[in-house]
């Protein structure tokens, strides 16, 4: 298989006496949606952070095209081509759509903002998402959270990075809005992107992902691929053990 | 299904809800607590009852005197204001801009320096004050009400210093910039020119944005929204001249031009430049706009920056208007009434919200009270509870506001 665009080597992190992440090693290669699913609390919003550049590892590293890369901002990891949609969206509330969207990177004219180059390619990405937003230069907090979600997906896709992480991006969502969600997951490894998709609903990951890494208390539990069957997915999650099967057999 | 931008454009530029019109586009601005029209309408509302009560106070020259008492303090509310927009505060503004009013007073009369050094010396200093607060905040993450507080002690103290035993040294009346600042006003006609030239650059900029806009396919003001906001802009420009040039009165201070240029520039900077956007985004949610890649310290350390700098060309102005640096200058309720200002004119405590011109709106409301209760021979003890009231108002409205969005 070729170089995995991004990796992470005995990466551990703990914060104060817990231990989120203990010695986790992933992979993620182009045109592949690599699925990282667990309980609460099992690391994976914490993965996300490493791989997007929100937490420093304590040990371990991050390779990316198989080199040692350190992420000591999401705006270095920006830079180097990954983009990440965090849980809490990190949206701000006062800001509108277009200032959300290119917040950190904003087009300029000169001195000045280019407030119609951004505002086009706000409808640009968002019409390529489907997405329902009334209009573009409302304050966020005026949207439903379905709304919010594609705005931030939208800008995680501006500047089309080569990774790009998703932490629990259907969490807040509907069905309609999951599928839409789903389907551009699929688009962007169509595109080429790695992803990395966050989440703790089992049937999500596997109508997208190609393989699907189950962490269980900070560690790597299993790594599945992608037609691995929900009660194989529930019980690495869980520590549920199958009658008549035996753990961790089902790597391939 | 999916919003097409073009079917958008049937109300204002983009702002309100699509298919209101104006009046429906602008109570949603006042709704919103974005708008200014509230404080503007306070504003005028103050006037008409000190008018009533006095109509000295409604005389061109009193509002020529009105204006000049503002420029000063108006220049360290605009200071405020920036660092209330990232969500810190500054309670030493008062000291600093004594400290600078000091620092001229000895620069350029005890040790002979020309007046322009003394007060590229008194600006220094806030540069130096502001760079040191954004380390605090920033490195060491302290709140910024504590380590001002220390500073507004610290540099009261610095001030005395500096003015020596003396206490209070008086500045040459000869020198340009007391004459300046005292007496250098606009000339009428310069004044109508200038008139011209910014309601011109105002309707050429909204039709270039209009053109731009359509090119573009974006919804884009109407040619009669533009032509309303246009004569609206130059009606009330032309008013304040025509106003302040009436009969014998002197017009517009130089010190009240900068102070505006000073509000219009900041205005800009943080409307439409990439640094005025991470302030809003650092003050509304500072770890939002950390995790989008804006650089939140440096944010952070410029706006006391700019806070402080201001705060001393406030204290510069002071001492010119003054004619003299003492100790007074500066003190007593100087810090107060900048940040009342501030919040009085529509500048959230809670960061993310405001506006340049809540600087010189909340001043004008201020300084009309204290005005107007002066020429009705009300004593001091009065004017502060009126403008302690008048705070409480704007701060009950600004916890309203913002309670209302979080619900």
């Amino acid at each position: 298989m070729s170089v995995p665009v991004l990796s992470l080597r005995g990466v551990s992190k703990r914060f104060g006496g817990v231990r989120a992440l203990v010695d986790v090693d992933a992979d993620v290669h182009e045109h592949e949606v690599l699925a990282v699913v667990g309980d609460n609390g099992a690391g994976k919003s914490t993965l996300a952070g490493v791989l997007a550049g929100a937490h420093r590892p304590d040990a371990g590293q991050v390779l990316l095209d198989g080199r040692p890369v350190v992420l000591h901002s999401p705006a270095a990891a920006r830079a180097l081509g990954i983009a990440a949609v965090f849980q809490e969206l990190a949206l701000v509330d006062d800001l509108d759509v277009v200032e959300n969207l290119f917040l950190g990177h904003e087009t300029v004219r000169g001195p000045l903002l280019d407030e119609v180059a951004m505002e086009r390619e706000a409808w640009r990405l968002l019409d390529q998402l489907a997405a329902s937003v009334p209009t573009v230069r409302d304050p966020v907090r005026t949207l439903s959270g379905g709304q919010r979600q594609v705005v931030a997906v939208a800008r995680a896709l501006l500047g089309s990075p080569r990774v790009v992480v998703l932490d629990e991006p259907t969490a807040s969502l509907g069905v309609r809005q999951t599928a839409e969600v789903l389907n551009l997951i699929v688009r962007l490894r169509e595109r080429g992107h790695a992803v990395v998709l966050v989440s703790h609903q089992a049937g999500d990951l596997q109508a997208v992902a190609d393989r699907i890494l189950v962490l269980r208390l900070g560690r790597v539990h299993d790594v599945f691929d992608g037609d691995a069957s929900y009660e194989d997915l529930l019980a690495a999650m869980t520590g549920a053990v199958r009658p008549g099967t035996p753990n961790r057999a089902v790597r391939r | 299904m999916s919003t097409q931008p073009a079917g958008a454009g049937t109300g204002a530029a983009g702002a309100g809800p699509s298919g209101a019109g104006l009046p429906g586009a602008v109570w949603q601005r006042v709704r919103g607590g974005n708008g200014l029209l509230p404080i503007v309408a306070a504003l005028v509302g103050i006037w008409l009852v000190l008018g009533a009560v006095n109509p000295a106070f409604l005389a061109p020259e009193n509002l020529v005197n009105l204006t000049l008492q503002s420029a000063p303090v108006g220049v360290i509310a605009l200071g405020v204001v920036l660092v209330l927009l990232v969500g810190q505060i500054d309670l030493s503004v008062g000291s600093l801009s004594g400290l600078a009013a000091a620092v001229v007073a000895v620069g350029s009369v005890s040790l002979g320096w020309p007046v322009a050094l003394a007060i590229l010396v008194a600006l220094a200093c806030g540069v130096v004050v502001g760079l040191g607060y954004g380390a605090l905040s920033t490195r060491l993450g302290l709140p910024s009400f504590v380590f001002t507080l220390a500073g507004l002690l610290f540099l009261a103290g610095v001030q005395l210093r500096v003015l020596g035993p003396l206490g209070s040294i008086n500045l040459p009346f000869e020198s340009w910039f007391v004459r300046s600042v005292q007496q250098g006003f606009l000339p009428a006609v310069a004044a109508w020119a200038l008139v011209a030239v910014i309601v011109v650059t105002s309707a050429v900029v909204q039709l270039v944005a209009r053109a731009r806009r359509r090119r573009a396919d974006l919804a884009c003001a109407s040619l009669p929204q533009i032509a309303v906001r246009t004569l609206v802009l130059g009606g009330v420009l032309a008013a304040i001249v025509a106003y302040l040039y009436l009969g014998t009165a002197r017009g517009i201070g130089w010190s009240v031009v900068l102070f505006a240029l000073l509000v219009v520039v900041t205005d800009v900077l943080l409307r439409r430049t990439r640094w005025g956007r991470s302030v809003r985004a650092v003050g509304g949610d500072r770890r939002a706009a950390m995790l989008a890649g804006v650089p939140v310290r440096r944010t952070v350390v410029l706006c006391f920056v700019a806070c402080s700098t201001l705060a001393a060309l406030g204290g510069v102005l002071a001492a010119g208007r003054l004619g003299a640096a003492n100790q007074g200058t500066g003190g007593a309720d100087t810090y107060l009434v900048a940040i009342a200002a501030a919040v009085i004119g529509g500048t959230s405590l809670f960061g993310g919200r405001g506006s340049a011109w809540s600087a010189v709106l909340g001043v004008l409301v201020i300084q009309s009270i204290a005005n107007g209760l002066t020429l009705m021979n009300v004593d001091q003890a009065a004017r502060y509870m009126v403008t302690g009231a008048v705070l409480l108002l704007a701060i009950i409205i600004d916890m309203l506001i913002r309670k209302r969005r979080e619900a």
